[in-house]
Order: structure tokens, then sequence, then C-alpha cells
């Protein structure tokens, strides 16, 4: 039987098992919206406020579940207000299908109502994307885009639907399987690669394990808890990679980097070895690459070769999927009969030692002074037993929540590290609230990021989702005023909001609960309150220290071991 | 260094822009770039003619690799390998002496005149880039009045190649 494009479109979503969506509807993609109308009970359709919402929906989702994303949006500015979540997807390597209308076919090129080359623009930031040409090919191409989102790096994936395809009608057929002889992801490791980082290992006297978003992604969380349990070696994450280790285990130094512990990065600079295991040495990571991990031999596991030696050259490169090669490593490991040596170990972790007993995160929470923002992160992690997903924006308040909330569990934190993208958290707790009904999802933001996608409040209303809003407000854009207070003799060029809107009111017009939070002896009160009301949002508006600063730091241009403690 | 990098890529639309626009979004050095299709009419073949470090070659080889498009790459500075390019120079002739002259240039460059007008001698020269070069070179003294030149082109000696 032949179906129309957009009939077509539908069997592909349900073929791939998507049972949400998010999107916004808009000339170009009217069909397709026709026959999700038709067709409701089998994929649920969320209407976000904006299309940036849709995609970072689309992100949160993906990132919480490890299955991709979907998001539907018309042509023209539909598809430009979705650029900035298909960006941030592609530098989080997120794996995510976006499907933008487009004008149809004749109209293509002649500036039409609404047409924008899409795939032009998208080129750079996504993993790959296709124009749709011709109705017969729209099932494999939708085949491929899912196939190339979710195997190998994953991505973000472009298809762009012209109107008139989603009327045309073709036979359908779902191709089972997807072969491209010019993409075929390499899985497995080389398995002298792995023997050779196992030797290290066993040489190594002051080794790290220093893991990133890859193992989240990869699924190979406790894979990694294993091994590093098995070597007894410190381990550190990166932002992305939080929860890819418990990180209330003893051998966790904290996240490293321009944030990181003094412990993390202190062991990071004094290693003889570091093995990097799904992380790609981001430059907010290696601070001064001239003066990074001066002393250390380098192992480096990634599923990316482009990634391997793209900053930083390093000694045995295994390109793989990270579980994959943790399981062989393990194996490997397994089969020798040396173990690390116990001594140097001993000594490795009594520096370690002193160095934690710098206690770089302590703070001082007077009861009668201004709210920390730490407190309240760390509050919240008591408050929800460290069980939450917790999505942030970007900003001060994000570190604090990468900080303060002790993951213990991968999948759990869903924030915008690569691109760092205000606006993400409201819509990305969205899709994690969509995925997981039932959980608790928090989203920790700034008065600054909340801002960019607030009207998502609306969606969140629509779709009864009980997002509980953290509200770091310190009246001012935090981490650019904490920069031009170190660095532009405090001079707060745009960084102060000035008109902050009644954040307790704006929650209530949107039909929401709102509190204002303004003593220290009320923010546990005000979190268990709120935790308390599973059937709706409650965004808590706590007003924090003015000019409170994220420490410890490592400024940028800087070595690791050159950090700013308070 | 100077290397060129041949690719084998996915005849299709857009396939040339994603390999231009690496090479600027990374702002690498493209100093030129052909491209054909090749005896299989669904495989093009692109040659990227570009300098830099062993590092920098080593991700640009990288990044193209991971287009979905590119079905293979190879970097012929690895190999012996044999590089061409083709030139047409339109000089112009008004006098008898010139013509003479600039015929005996072309036949030392074992360049062939493909066109001739009362004024105009046009040359294809087919060479290395350093022999064209030369050719443009020896031309200074008549007045050039247009240059085209393909980029290069290579392709590895004896059994090494680059195909499906």
């Amino acid at each position: 039987m032949e179906l129309t494009g957009a009939e077509i479109f539908v069997e592909c979503l349900k073929e791939e098992g998507v049972d949400t969506i998010f999107g916004y509807p808009g000339g170009a993609v009217l069909f397709l919206y026709d026959e999700l109308y038709k067709q409701h009970d089998k994929i649920n359709h969320i209407l976000v406020r904006h299309e940036q919402g849709a995609v970072h929906a689309a992100e949160g989702y993906a990132k919480a579940t490890n299955r991709p994303g979907v998001a539907l949006v018309t042509s023209g500015p539909g598809a430009t207000n979705a650029v900035t979540g298909i960006a941030d997807a592609y530098m989080d390597s997120v794996p995510m299908v976006v499907f933008t209308g487009q004008v149809p076919r004749h109209l293509i090129g002649n500036d039409a109502f609404q047409e924008v080359d899409i795939v032009g623009i998208t080129r750079p930031c996504v993993k790959h994307n296709f124009l749709v040409t011709d109705v017969k090919e729209l099932a494999t191409t939708i085949k491929k885009a899912f196939y190339i989102a979710s195997t190998g790096r994953p991505g973000p994936v472009l298809v762009d639907i012209p109107k008139d395809i989603t009327t045309a009608r073709c036979e359908f057929h779902y191709p089972k399987e997807i072969t491209m002889r010019s993409y075929n992801p390499t899985v497995k490791g080389n398995k002298r690669q792995v023997r050779r980082a196992i030797d290290l290992m066993l040489e190594a006297k002051k080794p790290v394990l220093y893991t990133g978003g890859g193992v989240v992604l990869s699924g190979a969380a406790h894979q990694l808890t294993e091994l590093t349990r098995e070597l007894g070696f410190p381990i550190t994450n990166t932002l992305m990679g939080l929860g890819g280790f418990p990180s209330m285990d003893k051998q966790f130094i904290g996240m490293l980097g321009m944030h990181g512990t003094y412990e993390a990065n202190n062991t990071m600079h004094h290693a003889d070895l570091v093995i990097a295991i799904g992380a790609r040495f981001d430059d907010r990571v290696t601070g001064n690459i001239e003066k990074f991990c001066p002393y250390a031999k380098i192992i480096h596991v990634d599923i990316d070769p482009a990634s391997i030696s793209k900053n930083v050259k390093v000694d045995v490169p295994i390109v793989g999927d990270v579980k994959s090669v943790i399981i062989d490593m393990l194996e490997e490991y397994r089969s020798r009969a040396e173990r690390p040596d116990a001594a140097a170990l001993a000594d490795w972790w009594k520096q370690i030692a002193e160095w934690r007993g710098a206690d770089c995160l302590k703070y001082n929470q007077d009861m009668n002074a201004a709210i920390k923002a730490q407190f309240v992160v760390q509050k919240f992690w008591e408050a929800t037993n460290g069980d939450a997903y917790v999505c942030s924006d970007v900003g001060q308040h994000q570190m604090w929540a990468a900080q303060y909330y002790r993951f213990s569990q991968p999948n759990r934190w869903i924030n915008s590290g690569g691109l760092g993208t205000m606006g993400f958290g409201l819509p990305a707790a969205m899709g994690v609230q969509m995925a997981f009904p039932e959980e608790t999802v928090g989203c920790i933001t700034g008065d600054g990021s909340i801002q960019m996608c607030i009207q998502e409040l609306a969606t969140c209303l629509q779709y009864h989702l009980p997002i509980k809003i953290i509200s770091l407000n310190n009246g001012y854009l935090g981490m650019v005023r904490q920069w031009q207070e170190f660095f532009y003799q405090k001079r707060y060029a745009m960084s102060y909001m000035e008109a902050l809107p009644d954040f307790v009111k704006l929650a209530e017009a949107y039909g929401h609960v709102g509190m204002r939070i303004e003593q220290a002896s009320d923010v546990e009160g005000a979190l268990k309150e709120a935790l308390a009301m599973k059937d709706r949002l409650v965004f808590m508006d706590f007003i924090t220290e003015r000019e409170n600063n994220v420490f410890p730091m490592v400024p940028a241009g800087a070595g690791q071991n050159e950090m700013i403690l308070v | 260094m100077r290397h060129v990098i041949s690719i084998l890529m996915e005849n299709e639309a857009g396939a040339l822009s994603r390999v231009a626009g690496l090479f600027s979004a990374r702002g690498y050095n493209i100093e030129s770039l052909t491209v054909a299709p090749t005896d299989d009419a669904t495989l093009s073949r692109l040659t990227v003619v570009t300098r830099g470090s062993e590092e920098i070659v080593e991700q640009i080889i990288k990044q193209l690799n991971k287009l979905i498009d590119v079905v293979k790459v190879m970097d012929l500075a690895q190999y012996a390998h044999i590089e061409r390019e083709i030139m047409f120079v339109k000089v112009a002739v008004d006098k008898h002496v010139a013509c003479e002259a600039v015929k005996r240039l072309s036949d030392i460059f074992r360049g062939n005149i493909i066109d001739v007008s009362e004024k105009t001698y046009t040359i294809e020269l087919t060479g290395d880039r350093s022999k064209l070069d030369a050719f443009v070179n020896a031309l200074k003294d008549y007045r050039i009045i247009e240059v085209v030149r393909s980029g290069g082109m290579g392709i590895a000696r004896g059994e090494a190649s680059l195909h499906v």
C-alpha cells in the first residue's frame, strides 16, 4: 500500500521505537502534524514554546535515557531557532534526530516564504544532515539518521523534509538494517594497545584515571567502577563525566579542570600516568596545554579517532567504544599475575590526602548572613539523597551544582558542557521529566540563564511537569561578574541585570508555585516543601549572596597546579 | 610541509562543501582543490593540496575520515607518488618575434598551443606545480592575459592505490 510522506514519517518513528518528540508546528510541517494528530496515541508530541526549547528537551531526554532525542520544527525561523540546540548536542555528542520542514521542492532556492538553507547552516554543527529530495528515499534517510545519530560518537543528525514530500506517496518499506560503505565506527579497541595500556598501569607509580562524558554515553559506568576499584587508582571526572563513578567513593578525587578540586588538578599535574577514558582534553580541563601533565605518559580511550592527539599527544591511543575497551582492559588485567606497585600507590594516596587536606570546597554558611549558593546545592543533594536528575543552566550555579551535588549514578547530571548554552536547563529538565515522570527532576539555574528559555514554563504547565527549579539568584550574570572582578578590575559591564522580574509572581502567572527564600535558615524547609509537592512545578527563587565566587579556579592560561583556592 | 591528500567520497550533493567547510571551520589551509567523479559514478575523487605540521595533517585526515560521506582518505606524502596540474596560459603575441619565442618556450616546456588568434596564443601545459611556475616565470617578458590552473592532483606509484 502506498503511504504519504507524512504517514511514512510517523511509521519510521514508530519503527525506531520513538515514543516522545518535542516540537513546534508551522506551515511546512502541517501535514506531518496532521498525521501526528491522527496517531497521537502512538507518539507523544510535546509542544514547546520556542524551537530552542524543543531541541534542548530532546537533549535532556537523550542524556537521561541514552536513547536518541527527537525534535520536529518547521522551515525558516523554526529551523534557525533550533540551531543553538543542535550545536549544543554536537558539542556534547548527544544522540539526536532533528526534523525540519522545508518549502516545497519547486520553491527551494527561490527565497520563498520561510525558506532557509538549513542543511547549509547546520553543516558545521551536525554529525550529518540530509535534504530529502524524493519520497522514495524518506524511510531510508530516516533509518540512516537514527543509525548515524546513535552509533560511534553520537551526535545530532538533521533531516530536512520539503513540504511536497510529505504529501507525495510511495510504497513504505523500512529497512531492517543499514550498511554504509563510508561509515563504520570502530567499536573494538586494538588488543595490542590494550596490552600496552595494562603494562603502563602496572608500571605506574602515580597513576590517575581521567574520565569524561564518553563513559556515560557508552553506558560504561559500572565497568569503569569495577576497573577503578581493582586498580586502586585515584579517579577524577570531567564536568560531563560526573556520575560515571560514584562521587562519594574514597577513590574519587573530585572533578578536575578550571573549577575542579585542588586534589584532582594536582593529582593530574604530578601524575606519571594519565588514563583518559571518554574525555577529550577540553581547554576547560587542561588549562595551559604547555603545562599540562608534564610528567605523565598518557593512555587515551575514545570512540572518535579525531579526538585522539587533537590537543595532547598521547602514548597509547585506543580507538573504540569505552565500554568495550574497559571490558577488554579488565580481562587483560585479570589475566596478569602482576598487580600495581602497592608501596608506590600508598605513597601516592598519602600525597593526595595532603592535597585533600586543603578542603578546597569548604565554605561557611553563617545562618544570619546571605544564603550561599553552595549551601543551597548541598541541601538539595541531602534532601534528594543524591538521587535526583539534576539539570543545570550555564554559569556559576552550574559549577556549584557540579561541585556540591554528589552524583552517584550516571545519566543523572544533565548539563550543557561543550557549548555552554544559557537557557539549556529548563527545557532539558522537561525532556528528562518526560522520560521519567515519577522521578525528581531539579533544574539548578541562575537569574540570567533561566530568562533565556523561561517561556517553557508554559510547556511545563501544559504537560504537568513537576520540575523543581532552584534559582540561585544573585542579581548578576555571576560567572561574567566573577571574571570581570578577576580580570577586568571590577568593571561590571552589563553583568548586572538591574531589572529582574519577580520570579515568584512570574511562576504563579504561568500557573505554578513560586517561593522566594531569603534566609539561610529557610533553605532546607523550602526544599523539603517543594519536593513534597509531587504534582507541581515549584520555582524556588533563592536570593543568594551577591558577589560570591566559584572556587577553586584555574585562571585561563594557567597550569593545572596554579589554582586560586579562595 | 606540503601534503597532497586524496579523498574518495560519495558523489552526493553537498559533499564538496562538507570538505571545504571542514577546512575553513577548523582553520586549515587549502592550497588547491580538484574534484570530479571517478569511473564509479557514485564516487567522487577530491585532491586537496594543503600545508601544515605533521600534527595538523594528521588531524585533517582524521577529521576528513569523520565526515559521513568520506569513504577513504590517503595522504600521498606517505607514498612515492606522481603529481600533475594542468594550466592554460593566454599570452599576447602581437609581434612576429613574440610568436616565435613563445612557440619555442612552449616546446621547451612540452606545452601545446591549443588556440591561436591574431594577437594571442593559448598554451596548455601539464606538469607539477614547480614546472608550471617556471613556465609562467619564463613568460615574464611577454604580456600574460590569463592563467587558469586546475590545482594539483596526484596518484601513488606502483601497487599503492586508493579505491573502495
